[in-house]
């Protein structure tokens, strides 16, 4: 336990000084706090204007509405982050309600993304302390109103469900009786968060708010959207990107029972009409001819190709320690090797969709997105209109993992809606999903390791290349070659290596869009670190779990998960033939997380996850239902990838189609997943992403213990793992 | 040409194509957005609906297929025993997470229930495996399935 940790927590945070808190009367009555979130380190020390990102307003009724950027996708966030506020201003959990905020990039920013956006596993971490602090001074303000009101010292007085109670003589007043006085209050010079061993609600199971509206069929994503008078388009894009439409005959298509209007692009050809079944079927009948471009000919292999040859060329340094070529040199053992994973798509369920009303001189969109006013800006520019001329209604997210962090599909629509009179919901075939994504990088690894006597690793060296997403999501993001997503899981590694070299050369493929998928940079960088290290053990000829156990003298809280996981996963007990146990260990996205994947390899080469255990120290842990949900999510997410997915390109052109040729994990092969949880009073760690970085190299080392054979190419090919007949 | 379909118990008439999928007919022309679009070849499950309470991937199902047959859909499915046995379970083992999928697996799993009150693990492969969670939701799913199997055992 921290003891500086825990202090820093509790002590007085003057909120006028730090001046990221401002209190007044709602229109409507009632009280309305504004707070800034953090925007990192150079704002926390010179807050210039106070400009709020989050409101919470209190009503006449009592009912507590928060407005903040950060957006549901099935990651609990609507309800873990009113957890915090209803846990400081003593109010029950059901009085608080959320609303979406509306697109502004100024106001909403994500404070570790730096734009309105939800993403990178840290809506919470950037909400912890500052939710927490205007929760306990709303209630500071209450109880100073109460106290007014009696003509007591506001000392004698608590807050408690929604009330605030005079103790000596048990009258109470419940917060909508005080919110419009409390809004009359002097601004609150300090407030006292409460410790851990106070919390009554952070760390208990909370119920989510937003399930029986996804259990009764009544919750409304972005497809579900119908304004009044809407028709339906469905398109497709140039099948090569960078393609264009060379001729179009659409006669077919135009007499189709309720198909409307053909919508011509240059890349891209839209079919409207009154449903999308009609929609469908007049796309099916339409003759495109598409001039394919200089991307005619791409495949996956020349972009291989071009990222092995960049890992011989310049690269950035992303971390050195000590001397990694001299160490080397004077290695007893030296292991070198090259690691592949491939493009990826997200393949929500809910296919990519936007639906825009057009009407000239601005336009309304509707649409479930993670960065809103990246939408706005982007819609607006396709829209030839100034941003405050677009609306954009954001709905619930039918699974985001990174692709609705990007606004190509409300781009599009905007452009097919220019062209129609009335509202158009464009929604993408899942084969128009597949294969018009931002696709998890292609990224391969040219890594070498050098052992000494005892097989203690002296040396790590690693040059890696492949596309930088933040260079082009957020350009000020990449730096001298560098960006910290690219490197996350490569460097700052958990274990203790004297010489330690990582450079990365940022290499952008033609031909293939890139994008932020599940995980994002730890969902390459993880699995070549804990799969060399893997190979590491093996040459020492060393258990893996005792293997990195040594290597984390500087690391408890590594070391804990590791022992942990060991533990609950009986490492070491015989296990039948065919089948293996394989570990990782990784520290990304502030959160510790050991896991133990058992597998079975089949004769033809068919891979079975029989089992993922996992042991998680996330720091302060909210809501432990949502982490449980989100480490069982997030490991069923990373072991498709390692079974099942991969993108290729043949002809310029993405291979896969749909379910059946981009296969997903289903019922009949999910593993047992078993979370234990370490605890923690340090600040929470990210939850949605880290299952899924660390199960890939967990199941490529437990294939090798079942089989000997090393996976430095995923996904698992059966053809590669098949026993000879 | 118009088809009178029988939806949640009412009749309900719509001028379509009659190889129009059931699935736009509801979603598009009925507005009834619980159904859900995944695939548009019965890969995924999203689309689930009841026909005469078997499971069908509304998405593959042409209206003029359907003759007299009732279709249950997500709207109404908690009118059902083995429905509200199943939304109840859901709820209680939290099972959602982005919830889009949640239609069809309530909807398939509905309809294992009703035919078969106790299902072994085997038969919530069999009933479940063609309904995809991109969320991984497969634990709970297989946990709320046996728990609203043990609700059947007792209410009978």
């Amino acid at each position: 336990m921290n003891i500086d940790r825990i202090a820093s927590h509790t002590s007085d945070t003057n909120l006028s000084r730090r001046s990221f808190l401002a209190a007044g009367a709602a229109v409507g009555g009632g009280l309305v706090l504004s707070l800034r979130l953090p925007l990192g380190r150079s704002e926390a020390a010179a807050p210039e204007s106070f400009a709020p990102n989050a409101f919470i307003r209190i009503g006449s009724d009592g009912e507590v509405v928060l407005t903040m950027p950060y957006v549901e996708m099935g990651q609990g966030t609507y309800t873990s982050i009113p957890m915090l506020i209803a846990e400081e201003l003593e109010v029950n959990l059901k009085q608080v309600r959320l609303e979406h905020a509306p697109p502004n990039e100024k106001l909403y920013v994500n404070p570790l993304l730096g734009v309105q956006a939800t993403g990178n596993s840290n809506a919470m971490r950037g909400a912890w302390k500052p939710l927490r602090e205007a929760g306990a001074a709303a209630r500071t303000m209450l109880v100073a109103a109460a106290a007014n009101r009696w003509g007591v010292d506001a000392k004698t007085c608590r807050a408690q469900d929604g009330e605030v109670i005079h103790v000596p003589t048990g009258r109470k007043l419940t917060y909508g009786e005080l919110a419009d006085d409390a809004a009359k209050m002097p601004p609150t010079g300090s407030v006292a968060l409460k410790s851990p061993d106070e919390f009554k609600l952070i760390g208990t199971p909370a119920k989510r708010l937003d399930t029986p509206a996804k259990v009764d069929g009544t919750a409304v994503y972005g497809i579900d959207a119908r304004p009044p008078g809407v028709k339906i388009a469905t398109l497709a894009q140039s099948p090569v990107s960078g393609g264009r439409v060379k001729s179009l005959d659409e006669a077919a298509a135009k007499a189709v029972k309720g198909v409307r209007q053909i919508v011509r692009l240059n890349d891209a050809v839209a079919v409207v009409a009154d449903h999308m079944g009609a929609a469908k079927k007049g796309l099916a009948t339409l003759k495109i001819e598409w001039d394919d471009g200089q991307n005619a000919n791409l495949a996956t292999d020349d972009i291989a190709k071009e990222l092995e040859q960049a890992t011989l060329g310049p690269a950035a340094v992303a971390q050195s320690i000590g001397d990694a070529d001299k160490a080397m040199a004077s290695a007893a053992t030296k292991l070198e090797a090259i690691y592949q994973v491939p493009f990826l798509a997200h393949a929500t369920m809910e296919p990519m969709n936007c639906t825009v009303h057009f009407r000239g001189g601005e336009c309304e969109i509707w649409l479930g997105s993670q960065a809103v006013a990246r939408v706005q800006a982007f819609a607006a520019k396709a829209a030839g209109l100034p941003p405050e001329k677009v609306i954009v209604h954001n709905h619930l997210i039918g699974g985001g993992f990174g692709r609705r962090l990007e606004a190509d599909g409300a781009v599009r629509a905007v452009e097919i809606a220019k062209q129609v009179d009335g509202p158009v919901k464009v929604v993408w075939t899942r084969e128009e999903d597949i294969q018009h994504d931002a696709y998890r990088p292609y990224w391969l690894d040219r890594i070498s390791a050098g052992l000494d006597e005892q097989g203690r690793p002296v040396a790590w060296k690693n040059r890696y290349a492949g596309s930088s997403v933040i260079a082009r999501w957020l350009p000020p993001g990449f730096k001298n070659g560098l960006d910290p997503d690219s490197t996350e899981g490569a460097i700052d590694l958990v274990y203790d290596f004297p010489n330690l070299h990582v450079e990365y050369a940022r290499v952008e493929p033609k031909g293939i869009a890139t994008g932020f998928w599940r995980s994002v940079g730890p969902s390459h960088n993880v699995f070549v670190v804990e799969s060399f290290v893997d190979e590491m053990a093996a040459a020492a000829k060393q258990d893996p779990v005792a293997y990195r156990r040594a290597l984390l003298g500087k690391n408890p809280r590594a070391k804990a998960v590791l022992d942990l996981v060991a533990e609950k996963s009986r490492w070491g007990q015989p296990l039948p033939k065919g089948r293996g146990r394989g570990v990782s260990l990784q520290f990304v996205f502030g959160s510790y997380l050991a896991q133990v994947a058992e597998v079975e390899v089949a004769k033809d080469g068919n891979v079975r996850v029989h089992r993922v255990v996992c042991a998680m120290d996330c720091g302060t842990v909210v809501n432990p239902d949502t982490v449980q949900a989100q480490l069982m999510s997030g490991i069923t997410f990373g072991a498709t990838a390692a079974l099942y997915g991969e993108i290729t390109l043949k002809n310029g052109r993405v291979e896969q189609t749909n379910f059946d040729t981009y296969q997903m994990i289903r019922m009949n092969e999910a593993p047992a997943i078993e979370v234990h949880i370490v605890k923690s009073t340090e600040p929470p760690g990210g939850m949605g992403e880290t299952g899924t970085s660390g199960v890939v190299p967990a199941i490529a080392n437990a294939i090798f213990a079942a089989t000997g054979k090393r996976l430095r190419k995923m996904p698992a090919d059966a053809n590669v793992l098949k026993q000879p007949v | 040409m118009a088809f009178t379909v029988n939806i949640n118990g009412s009749p309900r008439s719509v001028d379509v194509d009659g190889d129009t999928p059931l699935l736009w007919v509801l979603r598009d022309v009925l507005g009834m957005t619980g159904t859900k679009f995944g695939c548009g070849m019965a890969l995924c499950g999203a689309c689930t609906v009841h026909i005469d309470g078997t499971a069908t991937r509304s998405c593959i199902t042409t209206i003029d297929s359907i003759g007299d047959s009732k279709v249950t859909t997500i709207e109404a499915i908690g009118a059902t025993p083995a429905g509200a046995k199943i939304q109840q379970a859901w709820l209680e083992h939290e099972v959602p997470q982005c919830g889009y999928c949640q239609s069809g697996q309530i909807m398939s799993a509905s309809a294992l229930l009703a035919s078969n009150p106790h299902p072994t693990n085997t038969d919530i492969d069999d009933a479940m495996s063609g309904n995809i969670c991109r969320c991984g939701t497969y634990v709970r799913i297989r946990e709320a399935i046996k728990l609203a199997a043990q609700a059947s055992g007792k209410a009978g």
